[in-house]
């Protein structure tokens, strides 16, 4: 396929029970796309998900992101790899400020241990006022540098959603993965919401995103996949998935013969 | 960095915990020896408010570390040592004859006497390592199972500790040790030389031993304060805090639970076993009876009590939990004696019934404990003060 693919997973698979929530799913994602993640609800996008993510193990399947491939055994080596991801429900650290929720994001590429902690040498000095330097700065790229000190728990659902996506970009992510960004977002919410992934985009970082709300989809991602039942049944640019008759079959039903 | 106390607070703070064993030794000793003890028991609060506090994972065994430090110092500090040679020899000859080959006649003689500066390390460590080692069965447990895995964990090494006199005898069962060496330092004993009726002399000035015993429990809980806070306010700190608030978010955000799980569980058995340490140095004497998950309980009620995961209400409620009982029974049957003439409530029945009370209030009033964390709503936004944001 294309020279330039961030993220290939191949012939993934995954069983709950009696459920197979994904049979032989193939994803490839370009270095520098928004990608999106459509279907009806019930398709398989947020497992598909979790299991790129290791939140859920698959049971089949190749895993491959810029050109090395990775085992999604456990999602803390998958976020050291590069995948970083927000959640459907936000997760936030709650009772910490919006700042330590993104320098919490800092861990992964960040080393001192419990000598540095205790005896605070000068690395040890440096490594934080970094951390607190480009936490920061993520805030304020998120647009909410002036709320740094506040309770995360408190902070409004909107500004909730970009502590989160500044935490995860926090981890110096290669994709970052955004299940359902714009869930209970009014207009004006949303519009902000899109041009900051496209700002992240241009940025170089690629995106993976679910979302439901399918005029936000059309007009922001590169190339959309469509799952139903845990397949992939259609997959190309907006205008092409929006013709394909197996996705309005999907969304819409089959016409009565 | 986070708080701007003047100095001249500090100062005076300062001057009064130094100066207060010097005046309450006026009153008699045992005002001192009660806060010796309620020392220690900070040390244990702050090390369990470690892994309750930072981590969040529900320990009820946490004095099993305590029990350990003692038990090492009880064993590396006693002629108890001798008596494990001369049991072994007793029961498996062979392996009686290697040990004693192993640690040579002095130690068979007269036990094994190393210095405070060799157990305090080999308390901090040996327990350390216990704490990750029971920690790591209860890595997926979380709330309740995990308390009642560790509840268990915390029995097994006080009835371990009941029965280890035979086949062959090590801790000497119930009787305990005694006879546990007090604290040396600079060829100065804290209990005093024989003869001298407990008064120590440190350069030209003399004191009772439980000052000296003060100076030396203030040290070291100076020293579990600094640790503690630096830990709190690093990239650990964070680490463990996130896990308390969501561990799958964490884990999503390339923290190492399970490593991260056990340090907490080792640092706080650490502390742990430091105070265990002092604690059998202090008393010279230890049994199992002082381990029992009543202990634990109380560990975990200061640190509820006072406010769960923030150092100063941990060390008021350490303070409070363990100084309050000592003082009621030191005054409440004399203040009857001396009104009525005659004890109508005993002291003991007192004290359950203030604790009991004073739980019960607390979690109705004040459910984050006496001195929570300020809400980060107090602090100043980032905006107001500097100019980062603005940048």
């Amino acid at each position: 396929m294309s020279r330039d693919t961030l993220l290939r997973v191949t012939g993934v698979g995954k069983r709950f029970g009696g459920l197979q929530a994904l049979t032989d799913v193939n994803l490839a994602i370009t270095r520098g796309h928004i990608h999106g993640l459509i279907g009806p609800n019930g398709a398989g996008k947020t497992t598909c998900f979790n299991v790129i993510t290791g939140l859920n193990q698959p049971d089949s399947g190749q895993f491959e992101l810029a050109g090395k491939s990775y085992s999604p055994s456990a999602p803390h080596a998958v976020a050291r790899a590069g995948i970083a991801r927000t959640f459907q429900n936000i997760r936030l650290f709650g009772d910490m400020s919006a700042l330590e929720n993104v320098m919490v994001g800092r861990h992964v590429r960040t080393h001192q241990g419990v000598l540095g902690a205790i005896f605070r040498h000068p690395a040890a000095r440096e490594e934080e006022v970094q951390i607190v330097a480009h936490a920061q700065a993520l805030l304020e790229y998120v647009g909410i540098a002036h709320l740094a000190q506040r309770t995360a728990r408190h902070l409004s659902y909107g500004d909730q959603r970009r502590v989160e996506i500044a935490r995860a970009l926090a981890t110096e992510p290669l994709l970052l993965a955004l299940d359902e960004p714009a869930a209970g977002m009014n207009a004006t919410e949303k519009s902000e919401l899109r041009d900051l992934l496209i700002r992240i985009r241009d940025k170089g970082t690629s995106l993976l995103l679910i979302e439901h709300d399918v005029k936000l989809m059309m007009g922001l991602c590169d190339r959309i996949t469509v799952l139903d039942y845990g397949k992939v049944i259609a997959e190309g640019t907006a205008a092409e998935v929006q013709q394909n008759p197996a996705v309005i079959a999907a969304y819409l039903g089959v016409e009565a013969a | 960095m986070n708080t701007h106390h003047s100095p001249l607070r500090i100062i005076f703070f300062a001057l009064l915990l130094l100066v207060f064993p010097v005046v309450a030794s006026q009153f008699g000793n045992s005002w001192v020896r009660i806060i010796d003890i309620a020392l220690l028991y900070i040390m244990l609060a702050l090390g369990l408010n470690i892994v309750v506090g930072f981590a969040g994972l529900l320990d009820l065994g946490y004095i099993a570390f305590f029990a350990i430090g003692a038990y090492l110092a009880g064993l590396l500090a006693s002629p108890q040592f001798a008596v494990v040679i001369e049991s072994l020899q007793m029961e498996y000859p062979t392996a009686g004859d290697w040990l004693l080959q192993l640690a040579g006649e002095a130690v068979a003689a007269q036990g094994i006497h190393w210095s405070v500066w060799v157990i305090i390390p080999l308390a901090a460590l040996v327990a350390g390592i216990f704490g990750a080692l029971l920690g790591a069965p209860t890595l997926k447990l979380r709330g309740d199972y995990l308390a009642i895995v560790t509840l268990g964990f915390g029995e097994i090494i006080r009835i371990f500790m009941n029965n280890l006199n035979g086949p062959v005898n090590i801790t000497n069962g119930p009787q305990g040790i005694n006879l546990i060496d007090p604290v040396r330092i600079g060829g100065v004993s804290l209990a005093g030389e024989a003869g001298s009726g407990g008064v120590v002399q440190v350069a030209g000035w003399s004191m009772p031993s439980v000052n000296a015993y003060y100076y030396l429990f203030l040290l070291l809980c100076m020293l579990t304060v600094f640790m503690s806070q630096r830990l709190q306010h690093s990239r650990l700190g964070r680490a463990w805090i996130a896990i308390r608030e969501d561990e799958i978010a964490a884990k999503a955000m390339g923290i190492h639970v399970r490593n991260m799980k056990l340090l907490a569980f080792a640092m706080g058995a650490a502390f742990g076993g430091v105070a265990g340490a002092m604690f059998g140095a202090f008393q010279g004497f230890i049994s199992p009876e002082s381990f029992t998950l009543t202990e634990s309980i109380a560990v975990l009620a200061m640190v509820v009590l006072g406010g769960i995961g923030h150092i100063p209400g941990v060390i008021l409620g350490a303070v409070l939990l363990a100084a309050l009982p000592e003082i009621l029974r030191h005054t409440v049957e004399p203040i009857q004696m001396a009104l009525f003439g005659h004890v109508w409530i005993e002291a003991e029945v007192l004290r359950q019934l203030l604790y009991g009370l004073a739980l019960v209030l607390i979690m109705l009033v004040r459910p984050a404990g006496l001195w929570p964390s300020p809400r980060q709503e107090d602090r100043p936004l980032a905006g107001s003060d500097t100019q980062t944001g603005a940048a």
